[in-house]
């Protein structure tokens, strides 16, 4: 089995020469972090634009908010990771705490309630690392209308900026899930729909 | 050592020249129009979102350096790749062309003691055709990206690299779907039209009982980050989330130019990739994996690093900026080429300028579709100008073109007899102005006429829908020479 | 300042006026143009259908023949375009240390007529009456190996008379690519038929590129279809005047 990786690598190192090893690497641009309203705004308007539904509250309100998009979506079954932060946690039905779960059983479940990690305000996204209330992957994937808690102080301006922040995530082996608005499609004639296999919906909750 | 070429897998192999796929594309109107509608809905995406971005052509040469960087010192990224990896819990291969990658993989699958596996779509595993060595030892392979389904539906070949299926039309997809879910699994709903929200729906259910049944998933890899160990994959519409997340094993077939040196450089490609691609600010899902995850996703994870040609083209100085592609395939959209005959005409899956570059560095130039690739573009070079890596495509065009040439020499084709007899007229002013004394007397000849129309072969491949101009009574030697530049 | 008129071959051969009229817009504009006769050919179509080899002796050639003057002024954006962006890699294949010095001298100062214009001579208006409606084709190497933008808009701009319509999608390529337009007709054809809807709509009398090869093509399909589009080059254009209009 080495051979191969001895012949690749060694295909490799006879097409090296000594100019080649010294690529000088143009800098990556910065993008000046924006304003904190002004950002929040864009990323608000981002995510919107890719057919997110979102909601601005107060810290007091955020379980008054997840209890409303579970009754405006009709959800009569809602998962949640065990380590929700109760005051995100829904009241109004009764919540499945996830138990590892199968796949066949989340796809019973109506809705999703996480927190996250990371917004990215020029993009419209919002960042998992599922840890501390965001639940392992399956999670916020089968179910069909995910409720997604976002901190006003998690939000970033840009790309960069929330993959500097991400490092840690990364070397502690975690995976991440980068989510921009619902599942969707272009793959018929290039016009987007919204709405595969991932959630239908996604409900963002920003708590600002 | 000089790497071996990449073989032309079974499905290309005798493919005609591009003029004459090109021809019968251009026949075909229904395609015409959907390729129309499509490349030229997806570049005002591009566009607009591009705009938005103001050092967008500072990311480029940072992406265009970065890649460079990563292909001077492949070696020791790979390694450090594989040594993340393997630290991590997941298990590294390496596989020197197709066939070895395939059986990687088909022993790993073997392993799981499954009959079918779900797939993410991925252009590694379509180049080294493993969906057909799969099938060929009775392993199903699920395509599940809504574009493959509807090429594996409909026992169709691939013809874009983002969009497979760009080529068909929504009553065409209803009717593929109408005909072929109901044979492999759950049927298209009965009163489903051609609304793609109702095809997509379609898919939707058709899909979910695989997924949610799938043990083995096998994926390819937008990005390799050498110094954390971690694979990405974006995409759109959830299913590589189901494949990723839901299956135990996990195998991802990646090519050797993927690896990104460091966790950061993502922060550039993450944003170039995106709007190149489907025209968004970003993509719907990405998906970033490091190993396996303790309690969440797959636990079995494979990687099997690829060949199969690459080397070839990094030995190459100014041919291995094809290794930057990060296959974004904005260069498809809009080529003007491309935009009228579609990909089936490349005889490869990496169709449009890319690919018109790519396969025959990957393949050589010793077949036919393999020759005619380098001259199916007018040199345009609208395909540099949005590529996200500045691969100079227009320049690679030409080398290539020389490369075939060169390969043809003392053949003593018409074509190369007609080129060295005009190069030996152009080396001397003396022996141009004697053979422009025989243009300007056919000027005179043909009196008041100011155009010809259909004249005979090889000239007829002009004529026969352009008219050939009359060359004028004097040229603009002879002109200079009778007045002096006209002082006299 | 010593200016010398590279006129190319085709040009030379089957589109005199071309060249012609820009003496005629030089001397106007107080540039005494030479008109070097051991000029030939540039190599482009050699270099681009694959055929490097036959194409070094004349990079060689027009090194020696230009290397004296100050600038070139070129007629065909892509011809200039194949000296100032190809001549390097063909200088690189020769060996030929000396031509590579040649290609770095030469190549800079070797302009397309709207780059000499407006970048050397700091002109746009050149004095130019026109009446008539036109239409430009920027061409495909002028726009994007050549980058001169809207160069030869600004001078069309300043031409008395004219009036200067858009054309849409103007910078999708017309289809003629040198040999491609005999080695992938249908597609070629198929390009231009776009195109010149696209030119037909604009209902101009002229359509008006910096290359005459593209217009060649884009005439050709024009005649056939016996639209009454003209096709002229842009040095024609300026170089029109209110005495001697074209």
């Amino acid at each position: 089995m080495s051979s191969a990786r001895e012949e690749i690598l060694g295909r490799i190192r006879s097409t090296q020469t000594g100019s080649a090893a010294t690529v000088s690497v143009a800098p990556a641009p910065v993008t000046e972090p924006m304003e904190t309203e002004a950002m929040l705004d864009l990323f608000v308007e981002n995510m919107r634009d890719y057919r997110a539904i979102v909601r601005e509250v107060s810290v007091d309100d955020i379980a008054a908010a997840v209890d409303a998009v579970l009754a405006e979506h009709g959800c009569h079954t809602v998962v949640v990771p065990p380590d929700l932060p109760p005051e995100v946690a829904p009241t109004s039905i009764e919540t499945t705490v996830d138990d590892d779960l199968s796949a066949t059983a989340l796809d019973d479940i109506a809705a999703v309630v996480t927190t996250s990690s990371v917004g990215i305000a020029v993009t419209g996204t919002i960042v998992l690392d599922h840890c501390a209330g965001q639940a392992r992957r399956a999670l916020s994937l089968v179910p069909d209308v995910h409720i997604c808690v976002v901190h006003a102080d998690q939000v970033v301006t840009s790309v960069p900026e929330a993959i500097t922040r991400l490092r840690a995530s990364v070397e502690a082996g975690r995976p991440l899930t980068w989510i921009s608005g619902p599942s969707a499609t272009s793959d018929i004639e290039l016009n987007r729909v919204e709405g595969v296999h991932g959630p239908r919906n996604l409900e963002v909750i920003l708590v600002r | 050592m000089s790497a071996p070429l990449a073989k032309t897998t079974p499905t290309f192999v005798g493919m005609p020249k591009f003029p004459a796929m090109a021809k019968d594309a251009l026949a075909n109107t229904q395609q015409r129009r959907n390729l129309l509608h499509a490349t030229h809905t997806i570049r005002a995406k591009r566009a607009s979102v591009v705009e938005e971005v103001p050092q967008w052509e500072a990311l480029r040469l940072n992406g265009a350096d970065v890649k460079d960087e990563v292909l001077a010192n492949l070696d020791s990224y790979l390694l450090q790749f594989e040594e993340k990896l393997t630290e991590r819990g997941a298990t590294v291969h390496w596989a020197r062309d197709a066939e070895e990658a395939n059986r990687i993989v088909l022993d790993l699958v073997r392993a799981e003691g499954v009959d079918e596996v779900v797939k993410v779509k991925s252009m590694a595993t379509q180049e080294i055709e493993l969906n057909e060595a799969l099938e060929a030892a009775g392993i199903h392979a699920w395509e599940t990206d809504l574009a493959e389904l509807i090429i594996q539906l409909g026992h169709d070949r691939p013809s874009h690299i983002l969009v497979p299926a760009i080529h068909r039309g929504r009553a065409e997809i209803r009717q593929i779907f109408r005909q072929e879910m109901g044979k492999v699994g759950r049927p298209a709903p009965e009163d489903m039209t051609d609304a793609p929200r109702e095809l997509a729906e379609a898919a939707r259910l058709h899909l979910r009982e695989k997924f949610l049944r799938a043990k083995v998933a096998i994926s390819g890899a937008n990005f390799a980050i050498a110094d954390t160990g971690t694979l990405v994959v974006l995409e759109s519409e959830g299913n590589g989330r189901m494949c990723l997340t839901l299956p135990e094993t996990l195998i991802s077939v990646v090519g050797i130019e993927k690896v990104l040196p460091t966790w950061e450089d993502l922060g550039t490609f993450m944003q170039l990739l995106p709007r190149s691609s489907t025209g968004e600010r970003m993509n719907p899902y990405t998906t970033m994996w490091t190993g396996p995850a303790e309690g969440d996703g797959p636990q079995n994870v494979h990687v099997v690093l690829i060949d199969n040609g690459r080397t070839r083209v990094l030995a190459d100085e100014v041919g291995r900026q094809t290794l930057r592609c990060i296959r974004c395939s904005a260069c498809l959209n809009v080529c003007p080429v491309y935009e009228r005959v579609g990909g089936h005409a490349y005889g490869s899956v990496y169709p449009g300028p890319i690919g018109a570059v790519l396969t025959p560095q990957l393949r050589g130039t010793s077949s036919a579709i393999d020759q005619s690739l380098p001259y199916a573009s007018s040199l345009c070079g609208a395909c540099f100008e949005v590529c996200p890596v500045r691969i100079d495509i227009p320049r690679l065009l030409v080398k290539l073109r020389t490369q075939v040439v060169d390969e043809h020499r003392g053949h003593n084709s018409v074509e190369s007899r007609t080129m060295q007899a005009a190069a030996w007229m152009f080396a001397d002013s003396r022996r141009l102005a004697k053979a422009q004394k025989a243009s300007t007397l056919g000027g005179k000849l043909l009196g008041r006429r100011t155009a010809l129309g259909a004249l005979p072969w090889p000239a007829s491949s002009w004529s026969s829908a352009r008219d050939v101009p009359v060359p004028p009574k004097e040229t603009f030697r002879q002109w200079w020479d009778r007045t002096g530049g006209g002082q006299a | 300042m010593r200016v010398a008129l590279f006129a190319t071959c085709f040009n030379d051969t089957m589109w005199p006026e071309t060249p012609k009229a820009t003496v005629r817009l030089l001397r106007r504009l107080g540039v005494d143009v030479e008109f070097p006769s051991k000029q030939t050919c540039c190599g482009q179509m050699f270099t681009n259908t694959g055929y490097a080899d036959e194409a070094i002796p004349l990079a060689r050639k027009f090194v020696d023949v230009f290397e004296g003057y100050d600038a070139v002024v070129s007629v065909s954006g892509s011809c200039t375009g194949s000296v100032r962006e190809q001549y390097a890699d063909l200088a690189a294949r020769s060996g030929d240390a000396a031509l590579a010095d040649g290609v770095a001298k030469v190549a800079p100062k070797t302009y397309e007529l709207s780059e000499f214009l407006v970048d050397v001579l700091g002109v746009t208006d050149v004095g130019a009456y026109f009446p008539h409606r036109v239409t430009y084709h920027p061409t495909c190497h002028s726009l994007r190996m050549l980058k001169v933008g809207d160069k030869p808009l600004q001078l069309l701009r300043q031409v008395r008379g004219i009036d200067l319509v858009e054309l849409p999608a103007a910078d999708e390529c017309c289809g003629f690519g040198g040999t491609f337009a005999m080695k992938n007709a249908d597609v070629s054809v198929a390009m231009g038929s776009d195109k010149v809807r696209r030119i037909r709509d604009t209902e101009a009398e002229v359509v008006v590129a910096g290359d005459n090869s593209c217009l060649a093509h884009i005439g050709g399909l024009l005649g056939r279809l016996r639209s009454g589009v003209r096709t002229l080059h842009l040095a024609e254009i300026l170089a029109s005047t209110d005495g001697d209009v074209l």
